[in-house]
């Protein structure tokens, strides 16, 4: 029976077990005969008990106790033994086991071995996993191999220099001479090993690189050649002659023309001939012009030429591979900011991939679309970008968000538009934006004063239709605490005015105050908002008085809190109150400087205000304690906004903190 | 260059893994886990590219069989899948028609066949003809090495 039936036989028995465990059964067996054989005298056996073992390695088995064997079957005399213990010392030794050094000296006989099959044994071993020693003992044979030997072993010695190379870069020049020469072989194989050697010279040694300047005009010649070569049966991919050499020395001249005026030069015809000639409608084309378009961007292209690269890749937008949409994409991303004007050309199709059903492709047309905003295209992107969102996948949302939010910041064209963009954001995902988003609105919304009326409509409309969303709730809240006058006038300029009576504004606000759907902060806006309204109805402040002391008596503390100094106002101030707009809106706003959002570790709480009023002439204060909590002791440092009404005028004072008490930080 | 070759059923039983860089074992398992789950986690019509620590990684389904490799981040992919595409050619051509089944009974063919066609973690050979000469006459030698009167 032959030998390698057996090696079949195993693999099928194991095949066959029903069991994790049956299968641990028959390999332990396995191995364990192929352990006694190994210890017996040769008996022709021994390459099918290692590829035996191998397989069962394979499998994720131990199998150590093979590598030993590994090093007895390479310096066989025989090609079959040496072929099997070749392919386990590269899988079962690596160059952290000792082991591996005990077949340097079968690797040196077999470099110089009559057979060339043998000597490509040892090559391809020695490219695979020769450690640092290995490649400092052997440098000079693969040296001498890479001078004077046929294409077959030369191209192995190509690749197995640049192993050597990897793991001994001292080394590279002794191999420079040599791979020099190498360029003007004919072997595509040859030839491309040549170009991978140069290639990882290059990159180690900035005076190699020197050097192979000099080697640009035979590069160039030798990829005209391939480029407006006739149809060649042996290299031929889908119309391309040897892409993967065309490649190669693309990506070498890539290295050669960075930042070097005269390399780039030499290259500028050869890759527009490329960019143009180079057929696309197989993988083979478009891996070699996504090549180009790389060398072109990374060196000192004309700017004809940069135009035309990005032109390529505006069309693999349009390509039905995926693929190649997914690196036109990553390809734009790179050169956003520096060739902003070309990529810009190309924003519909970007925007286009928006819809794509991949989600990596998605992500990137998402954060490219975002790095083309500008001042032009603001309105019709942000268009683009709502539709994205309301149909985006969860994972990008709160990505999305923010970005629409920093585009809106820089870009808007008007208060109004930014105000409502904000709302559609908060209508359609304001579960996914970030907590600094209620107080900016609120911001935005109190500087936008012509906007005011129509503002708290927008948002009067929002509340009755949906209280789920948070921030939304909260900044309706605070709206029609502010301008809750308004949204009674019965007037708008801006919009359709609502026919609401004071009744219905309380309904509303009772509503959010008794959802469970509310957070306790929301709850807080909707008590304040409610407080707010005794200063601008007429009618109800009976109502919202007994709304008042009812939550005195609320569960949640803070709530109660304000609840009783609202109370409390009610009683003091009570003579105030007719025709006097004195309530101020009073929000403390805290930032921390030199940070966009609070240090991860650093936990910010507001408690109540003290009061909602600070009486005239000096004769009271309000006082709001903030907590800090510091455990990791970052330094802080924090700017104070204070926002107050004071005889309808709004009022904003910051004062900024420098210095903490040292026990804070 | 890549880093990994690796070969695996839809079930995630590996078929053959060429490494080109010295990895521990338990890390070399690691991978093998992550990369079966990342890839055959994928929905259908994904793109074949990934990324995975600083790596690129390349995979293509074929019949049966995921060949998945990991990539230096300067590598082209395009080019990668041309070369995932070549192995698969080279595996065709021996076996004529190739299965899974011929890379499970016949693994070390599969290894010396990818050890004609990449060396450390490169192409070696750009030719599919001289890549199957070369194996054609490397199973003769073994044949005859193989005989008991070369002995």
């Amino acid at each position: 029976m032959s030998p390698s039936v057996r090696l079949q036989e195993m693999i099928r028995v194991i095949r066959g077990a029903r069991t994790q465990g049956e299968e641990r059964g028959v390999i332990q067996r396995e191995c364990a005969a192929i352990r006694a054989q190994f210890r017996q005298a040769d008996n022709g056996t021994r390459s099918h008990n290692l590829a035996k073992l191998l397989y069962v390695h394979m499998l994720g088995y131990p199998a150590h106790f093979g590598q030993m064997e590994c090093v007895r079957l390479i310096a066989s005399p025989r090609y079959n033994e040496k072929r099997v213990g070749y392919l386990g010392a590269m899988m079962l030794l690596d160059e952290k086991q000792d082991a591996s050094l005990l077949i340097t000296n079968s690797i040196k006989n077999d470099l110089s071995h009559s057979s060339q099959y043998v000597q490509s044994l040892a090559l391809c071993t020695l490219g695979c996993m020769g450690s640092a020693e290995m490649c400092r003992d052997l440098a000079p044979e693969i040296d001498r191999l890479l001078r004077a030997s046929n294409s077959y072993i030369k191209k192995k010695a190509a690749l197995c220099a640049v192993h050597i190379v990897r793991k001994v870069p001292e080394l590279g020049e002794l191999f420079t001479p040599a791979s020099r020469s190498l360029l003007s072989e004919k072997n595509h194989g040859v030839l491309h090993g040549a170009v991978v050697l140069i290639t990882e010279l290059c990159e180690r040694n900035p005076e190699t690189l020197e050097q192979f300047r000099k080697a640009v005009p035979e590069l160039v010649q030798i990829m005209k050649g391939l480029v407006m070569s006739g149809y060649s049966p042996e290299h031929n991919v889908a119309g391309i002659s040897d892409p993967f050499l065309q490649v190669r020395i693309l990506r070498l001249l890539r290295i050669l023309g960075r930042n070097n005026e005269t390399a780039s030069d030499a290259v500028n015809d050869l890759l527009a001939q490329v960019a143009t000639n180079t057929d696309s409608s197989k993988t083979a084309g478009s891996a070699v012009l996504y090549e180009t378009v790389l060398t072109v961007m990374d060196i000192k292209s004309e700017s004809g030429l940069r135009v035309l690269a990005v032109n390529i890749l505006g069309r693999f937008l349009l390509n039905n591979d995926r693929n190649i949409r997914y690196i036109s994409m990553t390809s734009l991303q790179k050169i956003v900011q520096t060739d902003h004007n070309a990529v810009q050309r190309h924003r519909g199709t970007i925007v286009d991939c928006l819809k794509d059903q991949d989600a990596s492709v998605k992500r990137r047309a998402l954060e490219l679309s975002l790095a083309l905003v500008s001042a032009v295209n603001i309105r019709s992107l942000m268009k683009e970008l709502l539709l994205f969102l309301s149909s985006c996948p969860p994972e990008l949302r709160a990505h999305t968000t923010s970005g629409i939010f920093n585009a809106a910041e820089r870009y808007a064209p008007s208060q109004r538009w930014h105000i409502d963009t904000i709302l559609h954001v908060l209508t359609t995902a304001g579960g996914d934006v970030r907590d600094e988003t209620v107080p900016n609105l609120i911001q935005l919304i109190t500087t936008a004063t012509e906007l005011h009326c129509y503002t708290v409509h927008k948002l009067y409309r929002a509340l009755i239709a949906d209280i789920s969303v948070q921030s939304l709730v909260q900044v309706a809240c605070w709206c029609i605490g502010e301008y809750g006058d308004l949204l009674l006038r019965g007037e708008c300029e801006e919009t359709e005015p609502v026919q609401v009576a004071e009744d219905d504004v309380l309904d509303a606000l009772e509503t959010v105050l008794q959802s469970h759907m509310s957070s306790p902060a929301t709850r807080g806006f909707a008590l304040t908002a409610t407080m707010k309204l005794s200063t601008r109805i007429t009618h109800n402040v009976d109502r919202i008085r007994s709304i008042v002391s009812i939550y005195g008596s609320c569960i949640d503390v803070e709530l109660q809190q304000r609840a009783v100094e609202y109370n409390a106002l009610f009683k003091k101030y009570d003579h105030m109150r007719p025709g006097k707009t004195l309530g101020p809106n009073y929000r403390l706003f805290m930032t921390f400087v030199s940070h966009s959002h609070p240090p991860q570790s650093v936990q910010l709480q507001m408690k109540a205000p003290s009061g909602d009023v600070i009486p005239a002439h000096g004769l009271g204060q309000v006082t709001q304690t903030v907590l800090l909590n510091n455990p990791n002791k970052v330094s802080l440092k924090m700017r104070v906004r204070v926002c107050y009404t004071s005889q309808d005028f709004v009022c904003q004072d910051t004062v900024q903190i420098d210095s903490f008490p040292s026990p804070a930080w | 260059m890549m880093h990994f070759l690796l070969l695996f059923s839809r079930q995630g039983k590996l078929r053959l893994q060429k490494w080109f860089t010295p990895i521990p074992e338990r890390e070399k398992k690691k991978i093998v886990r992550d990369m079966t789950t990342m890839v055959l986690g994928r929905k259908p019509r994904s793109c074949n590219f990934l990324h995975w620590k600083d790596l690129k990684i390349v995979y293509k389904k074929y019949a049966s069989l995921y060949f998945c490799c990991g990539l230096d981040a300067e590598e082209n992919e395009l080019l990668a899948l041309e070369v995932l595409h070549r192995y698969v050619e080279l595996l065709d051509k021996y076996f004529g028609n190739v299965c899974e089944l011929d890379i499970i009974f016949n693994f070390e063919k599969a290894y010396f066949i990818l050890d004609e066609f990449l060396l450390g973690g490169e192409v070696q050979e750009t030719s599919k003809q001289v890549v199957s000469r070369s194996i054609e006459a490397s199973d003769m030698l073994q044949e005859v090495s193989e005989r008991p009167c070369s002995r």
